[in-house]
């Protein structure tokens, strides 16, 4: 089936000669030549020890940063000559974002929260508020949605930020270390929903340093040193 | 607290009786040829003067040329002390004119100026440097090679400070010594409230056919003190005023700061979002208006529960300007505009990588 999901003449994300510099001194070469393609509904995850560059590539692909050269092509909108105001709202529309430390607002409620990921793309309020119900609803989350993130465990919390991802729509789900801060029946829980989303035809890139969680992707990839391995 | 002083030592001045009842007459400089002046005084002119309704005391006042004469006391011997001492020549109504008070001894009257009594009374000053300090024992003292009794010596006047450091004889002496042909002006001393009246009077009671030869010097005109008091007083409030929103912008300044760096995360988060450097910016500028505009709201509660209050207490009229009570909150809201402008320049330049790292 990976097969089927590279073939797909319009890829989410297209990565060609991409390279990442952080001037010096002494100039650290974080990504030295990434080519990389991830098809629709293809799970990938991105494998590597800390240090190989991995967080930085993240970054690349969530639009966070910039690449020093090569070309990245999201939805097959070229990124690289897109001014900060359209990155940001394409970033919005077409990119979920979930992370380790879940970073959800403490002072608004998990409906707030995961409202809050629409603001920005423009949706309007009520139409936000009823979406949000729907994808806490999707992650089991139906009876927690008045609750403070802060009473919430940290797996709630994590598909909590899950729901906030996905509410928007986005093209491509980037996870970062999801279960990094999370138990192990805690992580499962996660990855089920994972499971769950690449089955309803989401495309997932989760980048970890954790073989079991990289093993449940449909397809990995390994970065060492700022450059792929398969 | 050095402004509160000053303020109040500007009302007190402006409330000064002494000051408030205080009208000098004296001839126009500017009138005559070659710089002298256009008319003279007559020697009654403090009994035209005191016809006047609200006067309560006039007299003449002048200043004695005395050429290389020297003042000295009666041991003879050239002190140098001498040298500094005006010699002036008054009438008798002066000393009530500029309410003067005696250390010791009296002044001299009408009879002592009609005489021509070689009799003096020495300002305050003047006393110390001449050494007498009683006149009970009838001390001279020498002006030239003329010896003249001292009868008196002063305490305090008030308005003409210069008395105190003179050697003061009546006309009548002053006329038959330096040859004074007329006084150089006249001292009155009004009822209270009355001054500005007699300021307009006192010229034409003075010289009836050519009233504008002489200049007046009168205390401003209540509606004027008014002014000048409330002009002090808006300086005072404005200043304070000023420096209270100084240190609120700052203060807010500084708190939107504190929650920039506090909510680095959240910044973080919201850029990933979707959210453009703008919207960031926008939303603290929102806060800090926000929090300017409610310490407006806040602080002209404050004020217009306080101003009440205090008036209540200290049985005052309180007096509140409706506009400044609704430009409060909108001035609050503008500092808060422009304290914010800088956190919100802040929190938008934090790059969102930067912002998610940590926890």
């Amino acid at each position: 089936m990976s097969a089927t999901a590279v073939a797909l003449p319009a890829p989410v994300v297209e990565m060609i000669g991409v390279r990442r510099f952080f001037p010096g001194p002494p100039e650290v070469q974080a990504i030295r030549e990434v080519d990389l393609t991830i098809g629709p509904g293809e799970y990938l995850s991105i494998v590597g020890p800390s240090g190989s560059g991995k967080s930085t590539l993240l970054h690349l692909l969530g639009l966070l940063d910039n690449p020093t050269d090569g070309v990245y092509r999201l939805d097959g909108v070229d990124t690289m000559s897109l001014r900060e105001r359209r990155r940001a709202v394409l970033r919005g529309e077409r990119i979920g974002f979930v992370f380790q430390s879940f970073h959800l607002l403490d002072h608004r409620t998990v409906l707030e929260n995961v409202a809050l990921s629409m603001v920005y793309v423009g949706v309007p309020r009520k139409e936000r508020m009823a979406r949000a119900r729907v994808a806490l609803e999707r992650v089991g989350l139906a009876h927690r949605m008045e609750f403070a993130p802060t009473t919430l465990s940290g797996g709630e919390r994590q598909r909590v930020a899950i729901a906030r991802a996905l509410v928007a729509e986005p093209s491509l789900l980037l996870a970062d270390e999801p279960t990094g801060n999370l138990d192990s029946a805690n992580a499962e829980a996660i990855l089920e929903v994972f499971d769950e989303l690449h089955s309803e035809g989401m495309t997932l890139a989760v980048i970890t340093h954790d073989d079991h969680v990289s093993r449940r992707a449909q397809r990995q990839v390994r970065i060492v040193d700022g450059t792929l391995q398969w | 607290m050095g402004l509160g002083q000053t303020a109040a030592g500007q009302i007190t001045q402006r409330f000064d009786l002494a000051v408030a009842t205080r009208v000098v007459v004296q001839p126009d400089d500017k009138g005559g040829q070659e710089g002298e002046a256009a008319t003279q005084l007559p020697w009654d002119a403090p009994d035209r003067i005191k016809r006047l309704n609200g006067v309560d005391a006039a007299g003449t006042v002048s200043n004695l040329q005395i050429g290389d004469d020297l003042v000295q006391n009666v041991t003879g011997l050239d002190t140098g002390a001498g040298k500094a001492l005006q010699v002036m020549a008054g009438s008798a109504g002066l000393w009530d004119a500029v309410r003067a008070v005696l250390q010791t001894g009296r002044f001299f009257d009408a009879g002592h100026d009609q005489r021509a009594d070689k009799v003096v009374v020495l300002g305050k000053h003047a006393a110390e440097r001449l050494g007498i300090n009683r006149v009970d024992s009838q001390p001279a003292v020498f002006i030239g090679d003329e010896p003249y009794t001292v009868i008196g010596i002063l305490d305090s006047v008030s308005g003409r400070a210069e008395l105190n450091d003179a050697v003061i004889m009546p006309n009548g002496a002053a006329r038959e010594a330096y040859n004074l042909q007329s006084p150089d002006a006249v001292e009155i001393r009004t009822a209270v409230g009355a001054a500005q009246l007699i300021a307009e009077q006192a010229p034409i009671a003075i010289e009836p056919n050519n009233p504008s030869t002489l200049v007046v010097d009168a205390p401003p005109k209540q509606g004027a003190v008014r002014k000048g008091v409330e002009g002090d007083l808006n300086a005072l409030f404005l200043l304070l005023g000023a420096v209270a929103l100084l240190v609120g912008g700052l203060g807010i300044a500084n708190v939107t700061l504190l929650s920039v760096l506090e909510r680095i995360s959240e910044i973080g988060l919201r850029r990933a979002l979707g959210a453009a450097r703008r919207h960031i910016a926008v939303q603290f500028l929102v806060e800090s208006v926000i929090v300017g505009f409610l310490g407006g709201l806040l602080g002209t509660a404050v004020g217009v529960i306080l101003t009440v209050a205090v008036s209540w207490i200290r049985d005052w009229t309180p007096i509140l300007d409706n506009r400044l009570a609704f430009g409060s909150p909108l001035l609050g809201a503008f500092i808060g505009l422009v304290a914010g402008t800088y956190p919100a320049w802040k929190a938008s330049a934090i790059q969102p990588i930067t912002a998610l790292r940590g926890t």
